[in-house]
């Protein structure tokens, strides 16, 4: 490179001639490259429109010093103007290299697969979502038929599943949800006492620290907290297990081997979380306890004697049934969730994620709409 | 071949329309397939090869028509028959299908210990057995993911095999394996045939697979939306006047 012209940065260059009143003559020089800086089609463009007698569009690419998908997409551009103004495209001179990739390029045909994305008007819309939330809706109960059937061969014991299958099932989503289940409920007792000991002390009435930490574990909080644990644990996993089963063929397999999967793959599922959930809740109960007694016992300096004392009289069994009866709806609503977004799953891995994802949103969504529910019954039933 | 009676066929395919909702596949499908038949299944991407074969297994209801086996239909009987028929089915799935959570042993267990009343040990043998088969001795206790592609697929073989099936169905099993590992997989299929009598029914784009082991075939095209030609495919090859077909079994290459 010549010592006295400043290093610039990479660019290409066109220069448009009209050689005879009927050719557009485009000349391009320099480097045609992604990055580099280019002219951009509108000029050609603008010259063709602003010279009506042009038939052809020819090229002179002597100076052209290196080229790359840029120069092709520039030409595509040109082309398809071309077609559209019925000008000759004379690529003649143009690189052979850039000839041959031409020709592929506009091979083959558009396809009309190519879908297009109308706008669709409002009302279209509306009727589209009403249509899918029946369609969501007769998934929902197809589903839970199949379950309930299911359900009924596994009672009078002729449902198809591998033991080994429940109590793994079982032990992942108990055992192994322990600490977890420690952690939060621990703090939510802690919490509660806390928030309970600032109004209580106004009154001198502390003590009641107790009740309130154990009623609202019991009946409440130790069954809700675990349901959301369970959900965001133990629901995603069934459905991203269940969905990559779909996307591997594997519940076909199991079908075509005439094994079915609801019977195979949801009833342990729902079983194990039956049977889990109920147990993590009374456990969650218990720590909850514990946690609120540390800031009983530590922070109000009530005796740790005195403290049970109170928790035994103010709880009776009938509120930790109150819970374990959340409890047990909570998990059989979180298997469902899991397993009917699994079962659901599309054919491709990112299925496989929103499975998981709409599975806890779900799950959620049940269980706070359940315990409003059960709520309100108690409250009619005065229990 | 006039008087034949659909019993006579060991699967007999009659007026088959497949639609995904109001999207036709194909449509107006009738063929037959002969026992001890190695039938191929052939046509350009996206034709609806594969939906043909979950028509053919019993995973999708068609739209019209019926799938009749031995001149029994697989949709016009009892689920519980329907499984029953669907039993005598080995399906070799693309992805080899094997379930995950389980050892290959469990995976060609499940069946046996479903449907038979052998004791463990006896399936434990039958079990090594098919292995064997499929080259795969010694590979028990493996699980699916610390296998190869290639193996996985021997695998899903072997599990087809569990039951001792009549008809074994292939969905593009030489896809995704070198030349030598697929054509190994033809001559274990052959020798399969031979020896164990069954009838293979198999969706492939492998042309020399085609050539080779197929006896009889069946084309789908794309654009038509139904079977433009049925028969052995060298004799396809040779006296087929379809460009499409023609196409097809020489790659487009001009001459052959």
């Amino acid at each position: 490179m010549d010592a006295t012209t400043p290093v610039t940065h990479p660019h290409g260059t066109l220069d448009v001639t009209r050689p005879t009143a009927d050719i557009l003559c485009v000349r391009l020089s320099g480097q045609w490259t992604i990055g580099a800086a280019l002219p951009s089609s509108a000029e050609v463009q603008a010259q063709c429109e602003a010279s009506p007698g042009v038939r052809r569009l020819s090229f002179e690419a002597s100076d052209l010093a290196d080229w790359d998908s840029a120069l092709l997409t520039f030409l595509l551009k040109l082309k398809e103007l071309c077609d559209q103004r019925q000008i000759a495209f004379d690529q003649a001179e143009l690189p052979h290299g850039v000839q041959r990739l031409l020709a592929l390029a506009t091979a083959v045909p558009e396809h009309e697969a190519r879908r297009e994305e109308k706008r669709v008007s409002l009302l279209v819309w509306l009727g589209q979502s009403v249509l899918d939330i029946a369609e969501a809706t007769r998934e929902l109960l197809i589903f839970l038929g199949q379950v309930a059937l299911a359900f009924g061969q596994f009672m009078r014991g002729r449902a198809r599943l591998r033991a080994v299958d429940l109590w793994l099932i079982v032990q992942a989503s108990g055992a192994q949800a322990l600490p977890i289940v420690s952690l939060i409920s621990f703090l939510v007792g802690l919490i509660l006492a806390f928030m309970g000991a600032n109004q209580l002390r106004q009154f001198g009435a502390q003590i009641y620290v107790a009740n309130l930490v154990g009623l609202s574990m019991a009946r409440e909080m130790g069954a809700m907290m675990t349901g959301i644990i369970m959900a965001g644990r133990t629901g995603a996993a069934f459905a991203a297990q269940l969905g990559t089963m779909v996307v591997n063929q594997e519940t076909d397999a199991l079908i075509t081997m005439g094994l079915n999967p609801i019977e195979f793959l949801v009833v342990p599922r729902m079983l194990a979380l039956m049977l889990m959930v109920p147990l993590l809740c009374i456990y969650a109960d218990l720590v909850g306890i514990l946690g609120g007694a540390v800031v009983g016992v530590g922070m109000l300096h009530l005796g740790a004697a005195q403290y049970y004392q109170q928790t035994l009289s103010a709880l009776h069994l009938l509120d930790f049934v109150v819970g374990l009866i959340k409890g047990t709806v909570f998990g059989i609503l979180i298997a469902l969730a899991g397993c009917l977004r699994g079962m659901q799953c599309g054919r491709s891995a990112s299925a496989v994620g929103a499975a998981a994802t709409s599975a806890v949103v779900t799950g959620i969504v049940w269980i706070i709409v359940s315990d409003a529910v059960l709520t309100i019954t108690y409250n009619i039933l005065g229990i | 071949m006039s008087a034949e009676r659909p019993q006579d066929a060991h699967i007999f395919v009659h007026n088959l329309t497949m639609a995904y909702g109001s999207l036709v596949i194909q449509r107006d499908l009738t063929f037959r397939v002969q026992r001890g038949d190695i039938f191929i299944i052939m046509g350009g991407s996206g034709c609806g090869k594969s939906t043909l074969l979950r028509h053919l297994v019993g995973l999708q209801t068609p739209a019209q028509g019926e799938v009749l086996y031995d001149g029994q239909s697989l949709w016009q009987v009892e689920p519980a028959e329907r499984e029953r028929m669907m039993r005598c089915f080995g399906v070799l799935y693309q992805s080899g299908a094997l379930w995950s959570s389980m050892t290959l042993a469990e995976n060609i267990a499940l069946p046996l210990e479903q449907y038979t009343d052998l004791s463990p040990s006896q399936i434990g043998e039958l079990v090594s057995l098919k292995l064997a088969l499929v080259g795969l001795a010694g590979f028990e206790d493996y699980y699916p993911s610390a296998l190869s592609g290639g193996m996985q697929k021997r695998a899903g073989l072997a599990r087809a095999m569990a039951l001792d099936p009549d008809i074994l169905f292939f969905d593009e099993p030489s896809a995704g394996l070198d030349p030598v590992s697929s054509r190994r997989l033809d001559d274990l299929i052959l020798a399969l045939r031979d020896s164990l009598g069954a009838t293979v029914v198999m969706v492939t784009h492998e042309l020399a697979s085609i050539l080779t082991i197929g006896t009889n075939s069946v084309f789908l095209d794309a654009d038509t939306k139904t079977m433009i030609a049925q028969g052995d495919p060298k004799k396809l090859l040779a006296e087929s006047h379809d460009p499409k077909v023609r196409q097809f079994l020489t790659r487009g290459e001009p001459h052959t």
